[in-house]
């Protein structure tokens, strides 16, 4: 048996074991599992194997997958190639962080407490917001936590959500929501952004809130302005999904009067891991903070007057309120938060704004090389990020084929979640990309067809 | 001894970075031509500014004080903290599973499916059930996907059914769980014996029954015994069984959740299947289901036919996504590897093991302390202290003077059916040493309860920081640190 090495126990031991248990064999240990319940067999599964034989085959499997390491990606859509620098690994491979739990003995988890603690406050000082938490699972199930929330609150049962929102996290809300008998209506788009015309019709005072996406899925920076002013005057809230990295450069929710912001964190130091595990962050106002879902670190100190941190405030959990709990959540994505974390330690208020900076100058350098290709069109007129989309003479899993062969992982499909999009691909250009690699993709796109 | 730590935001200088950028190869342009002002960020950033080596020392800082399996004998009831093999962390790491993207072309990530395709297999025999989803990422997350689709399938036989029963004993997301799902939470009592009250439960079951939520082993430690019969009168009032599988480590290769008569199973890939909890997470909330549930699984799931793997979205009864993606993919690539290095005797000698550990050390310890349910225990069991209550002494001082001793202590006041409850897991991984060790020291301080209560109520003694003032924090909410308060 290979993962002996798992099991201390000695059958020596194992047998002085038993008798002090007062049993005589292993089976009297089962005792009260009913005969008729009992497995009469062994389990049929594949012969164990030793670690070396076990790493052999994972890394078989593993080769048969392309990755943004062996290749070009140009590939986005909500996970994104972003460096991760070695300091990230080392503190998230420290084993007293991702062999604990849940720090519910505060006195011996000071380490994972003060690391999510300090995580809270980068979270609150990137969107402006008064409060975080220390993680929901990923982008699309915060931002439905984040609807849920608003329904409690302003006590509605139906939320707007903004056709320029990730398409798998208007699916994951459209589940959430009506599971909830809560409903989900779609607000439709023009030229790649919010029709904010036509959103204004639809806020009424049975609206608990919007949500909006910025970047929203095409890349674009919509205009925000004037939004969350005419839902407050509803009483409705303004929730925003925002990427992380855009923030250093970009106008923070917080700038436009956000009540919730809920968003993705994966290129905060985490990589792609074929999409998970993610990193749902969230944070919202002071006022909204005893709805909020999942686990809150705040400070508070020992009777000698020490600092310390502990879970607080929560009587919003499952383990004190069960039914009546905020939300269900128990686990969350703690260590993909400390990556976060350290990302952001290691980057700093300047390494942050370098990577916007540069996702910024590159993508808009691809987007002008690609636009002066003659058949090729940049599909919407706003103001991009590291996102834009682009009609291609031809069907996008051909062009994604043709880009395989020069070892380019091509962008994102936009036709099945966008049939009114015909032959349009969503490109990515993070600060990962060379000049030279940009150059390659435009290459290939001239060549095709 | 005691010190705190400062936070990474009063260290550092203005100026320094722990990591730099290539130079922007690109021709650069104004960035007010790219992004107009009005669009521009106008708060300040204030992060920490260090060198890499000051966000090392700081981290490591931390690690030291932090208590993880690695570090020490982590026996927290129904949370399952055994050993994590290291060899998982390198096959999670490997670049075709941590740097795939889960929106390539199914062409090129036939590896990735092929694991989840040969890993859905395995967990398919090991529970007994007929399709498994690997998109929920938690055992809460689990228990919603689960709970989606039990009201889904009574929808689809135009059954309103709004009600779903939780044993008192059940773990706190069950109800949370029931209620986020839309559902009416009803409990169901324990009997004297620890087990469901089976003529409560038939009383409560009926037409709007939608299904019973069942941990079995439950959170006592204690085999369901009459779970057939459960099992027969819930289906008989037309609900369905739910198994939540955060004891699944008690039972496998001798009795599956499939063969006790459950239609839903969720199982923790981060307790049974030994993939590290991460301080709170990542984990995974896998969930299989019985035939009659197979149309209402989440979307996708993983295909195969002759040529290739794919993921199938073609499934018109389903509930939906729940997930951006494809849930904790690096998680199940851990919790296969450990299922490939285990094989069928490997993992039932796994549960063998949790239960002699679990009935040794009870063994051990109810001279010491109250054991409510004295009987044959699972892979957990619970102790009161109620007799050390009576001296002032209660649970949660005897889980901080465990804390002096280098020990996590067990769960404490849960389940909710015991009077100061102590919840011990040992895990399968601990050896006879450490448990002898452990049962020392309860037996320790049990004696200093009664003769020294004062030493027991002051704990910890030795930690870097005391008890902690938790009302203080929840009243005066401080989340976060500003410079304006320092």
């Amino acid at each position: 048996m290979s993962g002996r090495h798992y099991l201390p126990l000695t059958d020596a031991e194992r047998k002085e074991m038993l008798s002090a248990a007062g049993a005589a064999t292993v089976e009297d240990l089962f005792a009260d599992i009913p005969a008729n319940v009992r497995l009469q067999r062994e389990m049929n599964l594949p012969p164990a194997l030793a670690e070396r034989e076990a790493l052999l085959h994972l890394a078989a499997l593993a080769g048969r997958n392309k990755n943004s390491i062996d290749c070009i990606s140009f590939l986005g859509a909500g996970i994104y190639d972003h460096f991760t620098p070695s300091a990230v690994k080392h503190v998230t491979g420290r084993s007293e962080f991702y062999t604990s739990y849940t720090p519910y003995q505060a006195e011996i988890s000071q380490g994972v407490l003060q690391a999510i603690f300090e995580y809270q406050t980068m979270i609150c000082e990137l969107t402006g917001m008064d409060v975080a938490n220390a993680s929901l699972y990923d982008g699309a199930t915060a931002l439905a936590e984040g609807a849920i929330m608003a329904c409690g609150s302003t006590r509605r049962e139906k939320v707007l959500v903004s056709r320029t929102v990730n398409p798998f996290y208007r699916q994951v809300l459209g589940t959430y929501l009506s599971s909830r008998g809560l409903q989900l209506e779609e607000v439709p788009m023009l030229d790649g952004e919010t029709d904010l015309i036509k959103l204004e019709g639809l806020i009424g005072s049975d609206i608990a809130a919007f949500i909006l996406q910025r970047p929203n899925f095409f890349g674009i920076l919509e205009n925000v302005d004037k939004v969350a002013d005419i839902l407050h005057a509803k009483g409705a809230l303004l929730i925003m999904s925002v990427d992380p990295l855009s923030l250093p450069l970009v106008g923070a929710p917080a700038e436009y009067g956000a009540d919730i912001v809920a968003g993705e964190g994966q290129g905060l130091g985490n990589s792609p891991s074929f999409g998970g595990p993610l990193l749902g962050f969230f944070a919202s106002t002071d006022k909204l903070i005893r709805r909020m879902p999942g686990r809150i670190v705040g400070e508070t100190v020992d009777k000698e007057g020490n600092r310390g941190f502990v879970l607080t405030l929560q009587t919003r959990e499952q383990h004190i309120r069960r039914e009546r709990a905020t939300s269900n959540i128990c686990s969350n994505q703690a260590l993909n938060a400390l990556a976060a974390a350290v990302y952001m330690a290691c980057l700093g208020p300047e390494g942050m704004k370098e990577v916007a900076f540069q996702c910024l100058q590159k993508s808009a350098y691809a987007r002008e090389k690609i636009s002066s290709l003659g058949n090729y069109s940049i599909a919407f007129n706003g103001t991009h990020f590291k996102e834009f989309a682009v009609k291609v003479p031809g069907g996008a899993r051909a062009l994604n084929a043709e880009l395989l062969k020069s070892n380019i992982l091509g962008g994102f499909d936009l036709t099945p979640y966008y049939p009114e999009l015909k032959n349009t691909i969503l490109f990515c250009v993070t600060e990962n990309r060379t000049k030279e690699e940009i150059d390659m993709l435009v290459r290939v796109l001239e060549g095709w067809r | 001894m005691r010190k705190h730590k400062e936070l990474l935001f009063e260290m550092g200088r203005a100026g320094r970075r722990g990591y730099s950028l290539p130079a922007c190869d690109v021709p650069v342009k104004p960035v007010s031509e790219l992004l107009p002002a009005s669009m521009q960020r106008k708060l300040p950033l204030d992060l920490p500014e260090l060198s890499e080596g000051e966000v090392m020392r700081h981290y490591t800082a931390l690690s030291t004080r932090n208590h993880g399996v690695d570090s020490g004998f982590y026996p927290l009831g129904s949370c399952t903290m055994k050993y994590n093999p290291k060899v998982n962390e390198e096959a999670a790491a490997l670049a075709g599973f941590a740097f795939a993207h889960p929106c390539q072309d199914e062409s090129t990530v036939q590896g990735a499916l092929e694991l989840l395709f040969k890993a859905e297999e395995s967990l398919k025999e090991i529970t007994g059930m007929d399709r498994i989803t690997f998109q929920p990422v938690a055992g809460a997350h689990g228990e919603l996907t689960g709970l989606m689709m039990i009201g889904a399938y009574h929808r689809s036989r135009n059954e309103n059914r709004n009600k779903v029963l939780v044993p008192d004993s059940a773990h706190g997301t069950n109800p949370a769980t029931a209620a986020m799902a839309g559902f009416e939470v009803v409990q169901i009592p324990s009997d004297d014996r620890g087990l469901v009250d089976i003529r409560a439960l038939k009383e409560a079951l009926g037409s709007d029954t939608a299904a019973l939520m069942l941990t079995n082993p439950n959170t006592l430690g204690l085999f369901e015994e009459e779970i057939l019969e459960i099992a027969a009168a819930v289906h008989e009032a037309g609900g369905l069984l739910y198994y939540d599988g955060a004891n699944l480590n008690a039972v496998m290769g001798y009795a599956r959740p499939g063969d006790m008569g459950f239609d839903v199973v969720h199982l923790n890939l981060h307790k049974t299947f030994s993939t590290p909890h991460g301080g709170g997470g990542p984990g995974s909330g896998t969930v299989g289901v019985k035939e009659k549930l197979v149309p209402f699984l989440p979307l996708p799931l993983v295909g195969r036919n002759e040529e290739r793997y794919y993921f199938d979205y073609d499934r018109p009864a389903s509930i939906g996504k729940i997930h951006s993606f494809h849930g904790n993919f690096g998680v199940v690539v851990k919790a296969y590897t450990y299922i490939c290095m285990m094989g069928s005797s490997g993992l039932k000698q796994v549960s063998a093991d949790a239960v002699l550990n679990a009935n040794y050390l009870m063994s051990r310890l109810k001279s010491s302390y109250n054991l409510p349910y004295d009987r044959l225990c699972k892979h957990e069991f619970v102790l009161s202290a109620r007799e050390q209550k009576k001296n002032g002494v209660s649970a949660s001082d005897i889980a901080k003077a465990l804390l002096d001793f280098g020990y996590h202590p067990p769960t404490v006041y849960f389940p909710l059916v015991v009077e100061e409850a102590l919840m011990i897991e040992p895990t399968e991984t601990e050896s006879k040493e450490t448990l002898d060790s452990f049962a020392g020291v309860m037996e320790k301080i049990a004696c200093l309860a009664r003769d020294n209560p004062a030493r027991v109520k002051e704990a910890p003694h030795t930690t870097v920081v005391g008890r902690l003032d938790e009302v203080r924090a929840a009243r005066q909410p401080r989340v976060r640190w500003r410079r304006s308060d320092s």
